[in-house]
């Protein structure tokens, strides 16, 4: 059981807040409090607006524990449109082929449960290809 | 009795409306043909074209997250006005901790709101509008967030496996003068009518059968509009649209004759033969695609039916705030059209009928 360490997690995970700095205005992802970019200290919070496009990507066929539900699913670097790049599931493809390059935003889905069917569910961010209007 | 008290409808002392409604959809859609080929030969007259299905990481939380994010980019306001965030539904994925914290921290809502899990069947959704309209309405907050939302069971093989469906919607409640849709006023007709039931720990619901029509879902919603409209003094004519509960094709189209609505009222909010039954979604998702097409000035009726059982009657009158509000998140037909046809064996696994261990 990892309640505090999932339940710390919730605001980057479930709305993928980070920080943006101060000094230089690098957009941050996770946060971490010093900005990678200028090394100043950078606690200000930013909700990223979960849009960007894939990077690279590769499909997860042995999975690690927790996620053999859910095979075959992939995985991308995903790199926003504010700068970082994160890594995550994607989910909803459908019949569409995932390339790099490819529009994707964010939503928030069942990561895993925590343990069996009586542990906790863990929610945080997935990628899925753009939906337009 | 009934009859000695004459003001049945409800309406706050403070004039309420919708500020911002969000729809959702999953991707995923199981033709009606599909379950009746294993389960009947391919013989059984099908309820409704095809339903939709959630994905294997999508619950209630997460729809609802979705939803409500739409709701919200349509209201445009700051998350943290929002006083009350209420789930209805009857597929929590929680029996103990709420539905409703997730999807208040996820939109940064928390920490100070209300946040509770409303059930009543297919009526929670409804049920958690009406309570957002009143403590809007009292005053006690100016915004209240509330969404009806299902992955709905049915048995394999029974008649609900072949509606059950997963979506629905989420509303922001606000003040009058803000809003893009006025509440004219809601009538609720409640019963202890048992049509449809799930005991606890059950994974599936038992139904009554024929009984679920007569008695339960066309009594309680005539008397629902039929009380709504005496005491509006307004008539089906008035109305541009009208939006049912709609466990299947038959009973809202069959409602809506019985009432004196005609297809061109009731077309647009009919989603059913798309997406099946979103049980506590279903009248909630049939409004926000309403919403999508109505114009500055259309009156609409949308009347709830849940099992067990009731119906919330409640009137609309739209404002000039539609047109710019509504282009400002995904419609309801785009996700209708976000579609990816499944077969049983895919359906089966993404609902965990599958054990593993």
């Amino acid at each position: 059981m990892d309640i505090p360490r999932h339940w710390r997690l919730n605001k980057q995970r479930y709305a993928l807040t980070g920080e943006v700095c101060p000094h230089c205005n690098a957009k941050i992802f996770p946060p971490r409090d010093v900005c990678p970019e200028c090394g100043d200290e950078a606690k200000t919070e930013f909700e990223f607006s979960g849009k960007g496009e894939i990077y690279s990507f590769t499909d997860i066929y042995n999975a690690p524990e927790g996620f053999e539900e859910t095979i075959p699913y992939t995985v991308a670097l995903v790199k926003l449109d504010e700068g970082p790049l994160v890594t995550a599931q994607l989910t909803d493809i459908g019949d569409q082929n995932v390339e790099i390059g490819m529009p994707v935003e964010m939503i928030t889905r069942k990561i895993r449960s925590d343990g069996d069917e009586r542990g906790l569910l863990v929610y945080g961010y997935k990628f899925r290809p753009l939906v337009t209007a | 009795m009934e009859n000695k008290i004459k003001a049945k409808m409800m309406k706050p002392s403070r004039p309420v409306g919708i500020i911002g409604y969000g729809a959702y959809v999953p991707r995923y859609r199981l033709p009606a043909s599909e379950v009746s080929r294993i389960w009947r030969g391919g013989l059984q007259l099908e309820p409704i074209q095809e339903k939709s299905v959630p994905g294997i990481d999508e619950d209630v939380v997460t729809m609802s997250v979705e939803a409500s994010r739409n709701a919200l980019m349509r209201a445009d306001i700051d998350s943290q006005e929002i006083r009350a965030v209420w789930v209805g539904s009857e597929s929590h994925p929680y029996a103990v901790k709420p539905s409703s914290t997730i999807v208040a921290e996820a939109l940064g809502i928390t920490p100070y709101t209300q946040a509770a899990d409303f059930e009543f069947a297919c009526k929670a959704g409804s049920e958690a509008i009406v309570a957002a309209m009143a403590l809007v309405g009292s005053k006690m907050g100016n915004y209240a967030l509330a969404v009806g939302m299902d992955t709905a069971q049915g048995k394999p093989g029974d008649a609900l496996e072949y509606t059950a469906a997963a979506g629905g919607a989420a509303f922001i409640i606000g003040p009058a003068n803000e809003s893009l849709a006025e509440i004219e006023g809601v009538l609720s007709y409640v019963t202890d009518t048992p049509d449809f039931w799930r005991r606890e720990n059950q994974k599936y619901p038992e139904h009554g059968g024929r009984f679920t029509g007569q008695p339960a879902y066309f009594k309680h919603i005539v008397n629902s509009v039929t009380g709504l409209l005496a005491e509006l003094e307004t008539t089906p004519e008035d109305y541009d649209f009208v939006v049912f509960h709609q466990p299947n094709t038959k009973f809202p189209k069959r409602v809506a004759k019985d009432l004196g609505f005609s297809a061109s009222q009731f077309k647009t909010g009919l989603l059913s033969p798309r997406i099946g039954n979103t049980y506590a979604g279903s009248s909630l998702i049939g409004l926000t695609a309403v919403l999508d097409q109505a114009k500055s000035g259309n009156r609409i009726l949308m009347a709830s039916f849940g099992s067990g059982a009731g119906s919330d009657a409640i009137s609309f009158k739209v404002t000039d705030q539609i047109l710019e509000r509504r282009s400002k998140a995904l419609t309801t037909e785009d996700y209708l059209n976000r579609r990816t046809q499944i077969d049983y064996a895919e359906y089966v696994r993404m609902r965990g009928k599958i054990t593993l261990k």
